[in-house]
């Protein structure tokens, strides 16, 4: 079935309501907590993802895939307001959650903005139906929060280009298909001003993903290898060494996550890890209901999460309205992080000795101490904390920049450390 | 809601603003700490005529909106408060005038009458000393005495008591609330003023001994006003953080301007980055608070089941954030953020002041944390 582009909202929630009812299977609260868990061993995870993928390709077939992405595209032409009525619907069951970010945003929403007529016929439909996942090639291991950095080099061979460099914290890319790669073009101008944009199989020869072992023993984040890779100069999104045109655009919806108009997931679910819900639950779990401190500490996680959410939505609002600039959206960042440090905190609080040392039967006790040493992650993935602080005061704020070494002098020129 | 105003809304906030920056300039504030009630008779007059009285009481009784929903509307005025720290007891002037409007507008029709007008005030006696905490542990007893209602009990702070014509009085009747509404001169009324942070807002402890009112005195049912006094208190809060994010808007901008104007070691203080972090950390707070405030006050405004949870929410929150917003605005300035003739204190008192009153933030986790437990519960 084709969404009616007349249909209005309340017909199509109704539609939602029932489609969902019938084909997704609801989920048990809380099946999603913790902060990257290692929880499943690779088999189970190659089979989550695969059915994932089936999910995916329910949806597209449904009519209900990539609602704001344009029919001509496999879309569905639909408003922002539409998603939004679908992830409300959505709450409480299954969805293909690996298949969102990166996938669709950013990924899917770079092509959009930025892909050639080819590339967009090529990749959306696939993606949108559950064919392609795809990873962002964008950290770098000398890199960090300076992306522009990369040192990632393509260099120019004919109809092709040849890249060589690393790439890191890129989840799951060892069960991935397609990279987003982010390389330098041009060592001869301002850092800038000499990077484009590629589109690359992960699995092909000349690229070895090694997977990085966390504290808390997942293996989910990966780095890449790659030696003499060769892509097609028609594989290259935006133009030659403009590439940080295409970035900036690539962070925003980065940055826009969960609020961006093109994700699918459960309303209420965009701070999935630990939550208000979990925090409750520990506490239940725990018999401490009863303590006051208990109760405050609960109120606060509450608290938190009620308004960070009417934060992203304000933040959604003023921008969609042009009443706040894009760059806005570092301080929807800045919040979820905090909170969720925070939030991670409080549950580790009132798990209190448990959560240093627990049994298989300690219900949602169980991984707390995992997850508290994993905290940080919230304020480091997706750009840190800092680097979101830097935008809010400079960009928002119009306060002056911060000196740097490496504007208007050329790439190659610019200290680096360790490269003497 | 402040993002998308109407034009009748836009026109009606600046008309607010205007006469705020002219009659309630830093100057006319400091000068009024020297006033018995913290305001003059024109000032709130002029008020009134402008609406701020009128925004929760029915067309039929005199009132009115501007976009259809009253307390947004107020909510607007009170955001404007914020940002003047404006002298005007605004928040139990409209509780009291909302109640009579709906549950009493013929019996007290000249009450009513004279609080739109602005001639004169009202208070609400709702928090109770401790070790009360005046929410859901209110202890002032109402009893019922053939045809009358016999009063005792002592309520703070309670605001504008020493100025206000009429007292609406929320106590207890056996396991419910009861409210009545009572002169101030009435036989038995003790009022003491009290101390304050706050350099315009005036208040009193109020004490009941045997205060016989007649049974139709009573807003609402005895022992039945509950639901009521919740739909009351969630009001008052949607003013209180209206008007806390006002003040933190208006204090970080003033900062702001500081922070570029001020120079220290050659170069101006906003261009340090210990410096400009903080300022980020206060953005995101304000647009947070700013955001949890609407949310909340557009869900009070509906009646929606949420709003309870909501605005606790959002009272905890600003209560937090809002004065430790304004300390750091403080820190910024240096010494001469604390004195006296510098007006980021102006600020500073009145969030302090809103994060005290309605329940502190810890107050609001609790009622957040029950709620939170009641919907796990039925989950």
């Amino acid at each position: 079935m084709s969404a009616d582009a007349t249909e209005g909202l309340d017909a199509f929630r109704l539609r939602a309501r029932s489609w969902i009812r019938d084909n997704l299977k609801p989920v048990a609260a809380g099946a999603s907590a913790g902060v990257l868990r290692n929880n499943s061993t690779d088999d189970e995870e190659l089979a989550q993802i695969a059915h994932e993928r089936e999910l995916q390709r329910l949806l597209f077939d449904a009519g209900f895939a990539g609602l704001c992405f344009p029919v001509a595209y496999g879309g569905q032409g639909l408003t922002p307001a539409h998603q939004q009525a679908f992830n409300e619907e959505l709450t409480g069951h299954e969805f293909p959650v690996r298949l969102q970010a990166p996938t669709i945003s950013p990924c899917a929403a770079v092509i959009l903005d930025f892909g050639t007529e080819e590339q967009k016929l090529a990749h959306l439909p696939a993606i949108l139906r559950g064919d392609e996942l795809w990873m962002q090639f964008l950290s770098e291991p000398g890199g960090g929060s300076d992306v522009a950095g990369a040192q990632t080099s393509a260099i120019r061979d004919g109809d092709e280009w040849v890249l060589n460099g690393s790439k890191v914290w890129t989840t799951g890319a060892w069960w991935s298909d397609w990279g987003l790669c982010l390389a330098r073009t041009n060592w001869d101008v301002p850092k800038h001003r000499g990077l484009s944009v590629f589109m690359l199989p992960i699995h092909q020869t000349g690229i070895e993903v090694s997977r990085i072992e966390m504290l808390n023993g997942t293996k989910e984040f990966c780095q890449e290898f790659m030696t003499d890779v060769r892509v097609p100069d028609t594989d290259r999104i935006g133009e030659v060494d403009d590439g940080w045109t295409v970035g900036i655009r690539w962070m925003f919806h980065e940055r826009m996550l969960h609020n961006s108009p093109y994700v699918t997931i459960p309303a209420g679910d965009a701070h999935a890890g630990i939550g208000a819900s979990s925090v409750l639950r520990v506490a239940r779990e725990s018999g401490k209901l009863d303590n006051p401190w208990v109760r405050d500490l609960v109120g606060e996680a509450r608290m938190l999460q009620l308004t960070s959410e009417a934060l992203q939505q304000r933040l959604t609002e003023g921008m969609r309205s042009g009443a706040m600039s894009d760059q806005s959206a570092a301080i929807g960042r800045l919040l979820s992080g905090v909170v969720s440090t925070r939030t991670n905190t409080i549950a580790y609080e009132i798990a209190g000795g448990d959560s240093g040392a627990w049994t298989d039967d300690d219900g949602a006790i169980t991984d707390c101490g995992s997850d508290f040493l994993m905290r940080q992650v919230s304020t480091i993935g997706g750009g840190t904390t800092e680097m979101a602080r830097n935008v809010i005061s400079e960009r928002v704020l119009g306060m002056p920049r911060e000196r740097t070494l490496d504007r208007d002098v050329p790439f190659r020129d610019v200290p680096r450390g360790g490269q003497s | 809601m402040l993002l998308n105003l109407t034009s009748d809304q836009e026109f009606f906030r600046d008309t607010t603003a205007k006469f705020l920056n002219e009659h309630a300039a830093p100057t006319e504030i400091r000068r009024l700490r020297d006033e018995p009630d913290g305001f003059v008779a024109e000032y709130w007059q002029r008020g009134a005529e402008l609406g701020w009285t009128s925004l929760l009481v029915d067309e039929v009784h005199g009132g009115g909106s501007i976009s259809g929903s009253g307390l947004l509307d107020l909510a607007l005025v009170a955001d404007e408060f914020g940002r003047h720290a404006a002298p005007g007891p605004l928040v139990p002037t409209n509780i009291v005038a909302g109640a009579i409007s709906e549950l009493s507008p013929d019996r007290h029709a000249r009450v009513l009458s004279e609080l739109l007008a602005g001639t004169s005030v009202a208070s609400w006696c709702h928090l109770e000393p401790r070790p009360h905490d005046g929410l859901d542990d209110l202890v002032l007893d109402v009893r019922v005495d053939g045809s009358d209602l016999v009063l005792n009990g002592t309520k703070r702070p309670v605001e504008s008591a020493g100025r206000a014509s009429h007292l609406l009085v929320t106590g207890r009747t056996g396991g419910g609330f009861t409210q009545v509404l009572v002169a101030a001169d009435t036989t038995g009324i003790t009022v003491r003023p009290m101390h304050t942070i706050d350099i315009t807002r005036r208040f009193s402890e109020v004490t009941f001994r045997d205060v016989r009112v007649p049974a139709d005195a009573v807003l609402g049912e005895v022992a039945g006003a509950d639901a009521q006094v919740e739909r009351q208190f969630q009001q008052a809060l949607v003013m209180a953080n209206a008007e806390t994010v006002g003040a933190m808007e208006f204090a970080l901008g003033m900062t702001l301007e500081w922070a570029f104007d001020r120079y220290s070691f050659g170069r101006p203080l906003a261009s340090y980055q210990e410096l400009k972090h903080r300022f980020a950390d206060m953005k995101t707070w304000l647009e947070a608070g700013h955001a949890i405030s609407d949310l909340a006050a557009e869900a009070v405004s509906a009646g929606s089941g949420e709003a309870g949870e909501l605005v606790s929410a959002a009272k905890a929150f600003l209560g937090q954030y809002g004065p430790e917003l304004l300390q750091d605005c403080v820190q910024m300035h240096g010494g001469i953020g604390l004195t006296f003739e510098h007006d980021i204190h102006l600020f500073l008192r009145r969030v302090a002041l809103d994060r005290s009153l309605h329940g502190t933030p810890a107050q609001h986790r609790q009622r957040i944390a029950s709620i939170a437990m009641d919907v796990g519960k039925a989950a």
